[in-house]
């Protein structure tokens, strides 16, 4: 399993990457302290969970990162977008991970990556728009089982003169009420389509789901007979395009995880350093302290097998597929771990609504199960580690 | 024999170690070695590893950075890629470890000039054995309730006591030794000796049995045994400090005088693993098609990636929230690795795991159960464990200390 691996030493995190990262760091620690969040996501349990109210998002702030240019980060410059390189974003979703941080940048940079990989007319038109105005986009390829792979589009096509007709349900949507374009996915006979769709286009009806989450939306979207004109279409034969984008797609929700992950481990040991019982601070006991550690030790495998994927896919080295998988499953057993770790550590305070380590636990059960848990990377690693299972 | 290798530049002293180790290769050793150097019980693996040292010592891949007076070659920084390079190329292990890893750099930190200049050279070269004498029945994570007692006689000091689990002690010239000076305090009453033990009087060198049936460390027994002086390393009453130098360079902290080959394949360990599954049967049922061993062996093969990505991100300190938080977590994190590897190796081989050593069916000749039997002598030696995640939980978290 030697790697033919044309990364850089240093992961190509270089002087850029650590500045964009810190500005991020600077940036959502004053704007979004944990306080902050909490009164934004988490003002009162009756409006979200039972009120059916959209989760709540601050728009001011978004458009703050608008101007910060973060919707352009994985934008070609000819587009108007910064083209940073993988790792340098993944620094940067890290920083949004550790503020958990509602807003439709995820979908976004997932959607750019899709565009670009792409990179058809139609493509780079939507990509000028996200880089010049911010405009908020999302993928919408996900069908009623939660399978995202390409055979499994959820939509179909029918051909209507030069344009097409949509029709059917896209499915665990993220973000959707905030977004203001879609990718969707379309099967149109053998072939998988892409094209771009307002969500305030005729026919696009959005059906929130009622998730556990509070730091984003989810929904269904139905498309009913939806008219797409050609201009819209990104790509006729878009199976390529998936391809190449899955593992940068894994390893943003991955880099994500790492983030929210070290911020429970941060929070977990400064409390177990002031709450005192027996006499002691917490964090003496071992029961206490050896978990913390190795919380950190698996954070610490996730975050370097990040740094690997993305360097890896920067380089578009042919271990990158087998990087992408390693870092999503790793993540999302990390911040799993700590996840747990945190509430118990905590006690009664951690098992609260009023402390914000349930925040953080949700949105990482989200990320974990988003794009594949553990035990779903890890079956696509064996075949690849080892080889398909022989048919006998 | 060509000359050592002379280069100051990093990347062109890389390429000729390279091809150094290319073009001397050792042949192979008449004796099956074992896993890690710690455990060499033979003369006859003592001659091979000695000879091997004593090659590598002459090429200039050991005590690269070690300066000449001391018989070293002066460089700065570059024993590092020569410790990376013979990882790299598989070559053996150097048999000098407790010499090359702790007792040099301990050495070079508290020794006098004469000091440096006597012993240094013979361990550079391999052809004086050094082990370490700090534990003791009484005295094991808790190093410092130390029992051995060092009088002071004249120009000597005359030793009493009992040292356990010392390994390489029954072909050690040297021993780096912590013992008590006083009884009065608990830490400031200890002294750090250089002490002679091959052929001296008053000294027995006794092995013990493994669990693996194996010898591979011993018992050491001081009865009325004399040390000179001039072979105390610090002040009297100093042996504390030293022992943490010495403990910081042996938790892999610092790059020591060399290291060699062995142990450490990361990646190799999931390629032997997976060779494994397909020639190994669980039932009817091909063990490289089970899906429960399939995820086994592919968390493996994660925890190996993430071992060396890792090692590659702690040179990247932009991408280190705290400089020891990856550094410290090494011991840990591959001792554990290992073991579990070889827990792994052992469930995958089902029925065959049954087979050790000596058996002619057994696969890689008994490899798998040997290899997990002996992993816990690196889970539990050079600070078991427990104690390094005390020390990770202390010193990088920052949480409170347990003592
Ligand atoms: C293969 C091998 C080679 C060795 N070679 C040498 C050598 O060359 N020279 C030498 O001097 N020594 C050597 N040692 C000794 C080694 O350093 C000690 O075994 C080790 O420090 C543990 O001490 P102990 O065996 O007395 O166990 P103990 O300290 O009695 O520990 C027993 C158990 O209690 C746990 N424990 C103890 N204190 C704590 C605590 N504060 N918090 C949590 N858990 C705790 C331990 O982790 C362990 O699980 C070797 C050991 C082995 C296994």
């Amino acid at each position: 399993m030697s790697s033919i691996s044309k990364a850089p030493q240093d992961f190509g995190f270089g002087e850029d990457e650590v500045m964009l990262r810190d500005v991020a760091h600077r940036f959502l620690d004053a704007r979004l302290p944990t306080d902050k969040l909490r009164r934004l996501v988490a003002e009162r349990p009756e409006t979200v969970y039972d009120g059916g109210a959209t989760a709540p998002w601050d728009k001011a702030l978004w458009s703050e990162i608008v101007e910060l240019g973060w919707t352009g980060l994985a934008i070609d410059q000819e587009q108007g977008g910064a083209d940073i390189s993988l790792v340098g974003i993944a620094g940067i979703v890290e920083e949004v991970g550790r503020y958990a941080l509602p807003s439709p940048l995820i979908p976004t940079l997932s959607a750019s990556m899709m565009l670009r990989a792409a990179g058809t007319e139609a493509a780079n038109r939507i990509m000028t728009q996200i880089a010049s105005e911010g405009t908020p986009t999302g993928l919408a390829i996900t069908n009623a089982r939660g399978s995202w792979e390409p055979g499994d589009a959820p939509l179909t096509a029918v051909a209507d003169g030069d344009g097409l007709i949509l029709s059917g349900s896209a499915y665990f949507v993220q973000d959707a009420f905030k977004v203001d374009v879609l990718l969707v996915s379309a099967k149109l006979g053998n072939k998988l389509l892409l094209c771009g769709v307002r969500t305030d286009a005729k026919g696009v009806h959005l059906k929130q789901d009622h998730i556990h989450d509070l730091t984003r939306d989810q929904a269904s979207v139905h498309f009913d007979e939806v008219r797409i004109e050609p201009e819209a279409i990104i790509s006729r034969d878009a199976a390529s395009v998936f391809q190449a984008t899955w593992p940068r797609l894994m390893v943003l929700i991955a880099a994500d995880l790492c983030g929210a992950a070290e911020w429970l481990l941060q929070t977990t040991v400064e409390y177990a350093k002031e709450r005192v019982q027996f006499d002691r601070p917490i964090g003496f006991f071992q029961a206490v302290k050896h978990p913390l550690v190795n919380a950190m030790m698996k954070i610490d495998e996730a975050r370097s097998l990040v740094y690997h994927a993305c360097a890896e896919l920067d380089a578009g080295s042919e271990n990158a597929v087998t990087a992408a998988h390693m870092a999503k499953s790793s993540a999302s057993d990390a911040a799993a771990f700590i996840s747990d770790r945190s509430i118990q550590l905590h006690g009664g305070i951690g098992f609260t609504w009023e402390h914000a380590l349930h925040i953080y636990f949700k949105r990482n059960m989200h990320n974990q199960a988003l794009m594949g848990d553990g035990v779903y990377h890890r079956q696509k690693l064996a075949d690849l580690v080892i080889g398909p299972i022989s048919v006998i | 024999m060509n000359a050592p290798i002379q280069e100051p530049d990093p990347n062109e002293f890389r390429s000729k170690v390279r091809r150094w180790l290319e073009e001397n290769v050792p042949p192979p050793s008449p004796e099956r070695l074992p896993i890690t150097p710690i455990e060499v019980m033979t003369f006859g693996q003592r001659d091979y590893l000695q000879e091997w040292q004593r090659k590598c010592y002459k090429a200039g891949l050991v005590g690269t950075d070690i300066p000449v007076e001391y018989g070293g070659y002066g460089h700065k920084g570059l024993q590092s890629i020569a410790n990376q390079e013979m990882k790299r190329a598989k070559v053996p292990y150097l048999i000098n470890i407790v010499g090359l890893s702790m007792a040099v750099p301990t050495i070079l930190r508290h020794g006098t000039e004469e000091q440096k200049r006597k012993f240094i050279p013979g361990c550079l070269s391999g052809e004086e054995i050094w082990c370490q004498g700090f534990s003791e029945p009484g005295a094991g994570s808790d190093l410092a309730n130390q029992r051995t007692m060092a009088k002071k006689d004249g120009d000597d000091w005359i030793l009493n006591g009992h040292k356990v689990w010392t390994s390489l002690g029954h072909f050690a010239k040297w021993m780096i030794l912590l013992t008590r000076t006083s009884s009065e305090h608990k830490y400031e009453g200890l002294t750090y000796f250089l002490c002679p033990i091959e052929g001296q009087s008053g000294v027995t060198v006794r092995p013990l049995v493994k669990i693996t049936g194996e010898t591979g460390f011993n018992e050491v027994l001081f009865e009325d045994a004399r040390i000179p002086d001039a072979y105390r390393l610090d002040e009297v009453g100093k042996g504390w400090t030293v022992a943490m130098t010495t403990l910081t360079a042996e938790r892999g902290a610092s790059e020591g005088a060399g290291s060699g080959g062995g142990a450490g394949d990361i990646l190799g360990a999931t390629a032997k693993l997976v060779e494994l599954a397909r020639n190994s049967w669980s039932g009817d049922t091909l063990a490289a098609d089970n899906p429960v061993t399939r995820d086994a062996i592919v968390q493996r093969s994660i925890a190996a990636e993430g071992l060396r990505q890792s090692a590659r991100r702690a040179r990247v300190s932009s991408l280190c929230d705290h400089p020891m938080r990856l550094p410290l977590q090494q011991k840990l994190a591959v001792t554990e690795f290992d073991q579990e590897n070889a827990r792994l190796g052992v469930q995958i081989a089902g029925a065959h795991s049954t087979l050790y050593k000596r058996d002619s069916r057994a696969p890689s000749e008994g490899h798998w159960p040997l290899a997990y039997l002996n992993s816990y002598g690196n889970t539990i030696a050079a600070g078991t464990n427990e104690i390094q995640r005390n020390i990770l939980g202390e010193r990088v978290l920052g949480l409170p200390k347990s003592k």
